[in-house]
């Protein structure tokens, strides 16, 4: 597989480490919740799409810049990559 | 503003090289046709890593040109006389100088736009010379060497397996390749073995600066 990131160009996967979901199924609850099943959905549970998955991805091996990528989980085509920057991450 | 922190600068006299023991002069592997490839070490080199804050890129890449004279911008490295300079992150550069006071002049050309770390004591320079060049590094790197895609001047970073290495073209058959100064020897010996059936030259280092 081959991601293109979006300040070096397309490198070989084994430059890039995976990072997670970058769209959650359930929201981070507020940090001072005490809502357990609200914390077990957050950590644990995952769409796990047959197709487009959006993920975070850090290009470990080069720039060192984390990403947003948009990966078919079924072929791994990749549609989207984009700095994943501070803004958005919160 | 307070005085910023300077680093103390590289101390050529007294440094000590991480591979001298393994930069013995001489010709090795196959030379049928003669060494095709040059390797040596930049030593002493000062080597500083130059961290804009966000929104601060241009600032930045206009204070590097006025500390060191390379026509840096956001979108372009360079190569110049005296010194070197390659965006290897956004917003971040890898400048390279033999002069020993680089760090200082970066910190105070930069201000308060950007950091600048000394990694003169973490980095080693390797350079690689000849017309297989591209043929070795196309071994041990994943990257495309055509000067089309890989032009002079341009710098980027890489890896090859563990090792981080960041490799600017010099000129069409000269690159320089920074690596850890802990995996140098290792490093080096790949270089060497990748080298092999090219047939390789190792260039004695001067004082300073090895000649190519
Ligand atoms: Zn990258």
């Amino acid at each position: 597989m081959i991601i293109p990131c979006p300040f070096c160009g397309p490198r070989d996967l084994a430059e890039f480490t995976y990072h997670g979901d970058a769209a959650r199924a359930a929201a981070r609850p507020a940090h001072g919740s005490t809502d357990q099943e609200a914390w077990d959905r957050h950590v644990y549970d995952r769409r796990n799409p047959a197709g487009s998955h959006a993920e975070i991805w850090q290009h470990a091996g080069g720039c060192r810049s984390h990403l947003r990528v948009v990966r078919d989980t079924r072929t791994h085509e990749i549609t989207e990559t984009t700095l994943y920057a501070p803004e958005v991450s919160q | 503003m307070a005085e910023p922190f300077i680093s103390t600068p590289v101390m050529a006299a007294t440094a000590q090289s991480p591979i001298a023991d393994a930069l013995l002069p001489g010709e090795y592997g196959n030379l049928a046709i003669g060494a095709q490839v040059a390797l040596s070490e930049r030593f002493g080199l000062a080597i500083c890593d130059v961290c804009a804050w966000p929104g601060l890129e241009t600032k930045t890449a206009n204070a590097i040109k006025r500390a060191t004279g390379l026509a840096v911008t956001k979108r372009r490295d360079a190569v110049g006389e005296a010194a070197q300079g390659f965006q290897h992150a956004p917003g971040r550069w890898t400048v390279i100088a033999e002069d020993p006071s680089l760090a200082e002049r970066l910190t105070r050309a930069v201000s308060a736009n950007a950091t600048v770390v000394d990694l003169a004591h973490g980095r080693t320079c390797l350079r690689i010379a000849g017309e297989a060049g591209t043929s070795v590094l196309a071994k041990l790197f994943a990257i495309d060497f055509a000067e089309k895609a890989f032009p002079v001047a341009k710098g980027l970073a890489t890896s090859h397996h563990a090792v981080l290495a960041q490799i600017q073209r010099v000129d069409a058959q000269t690159f320089d390749l920074l690596v850890f100064r802990s995996y140098a020897r290792t490093f080096f010996h790949a270089l060497t073995r990748a080298s092999e059936e090219f047939g390789y030259r190792i260039v004695p280092p001067r004082a300073g600066e090895p000649e190519t």
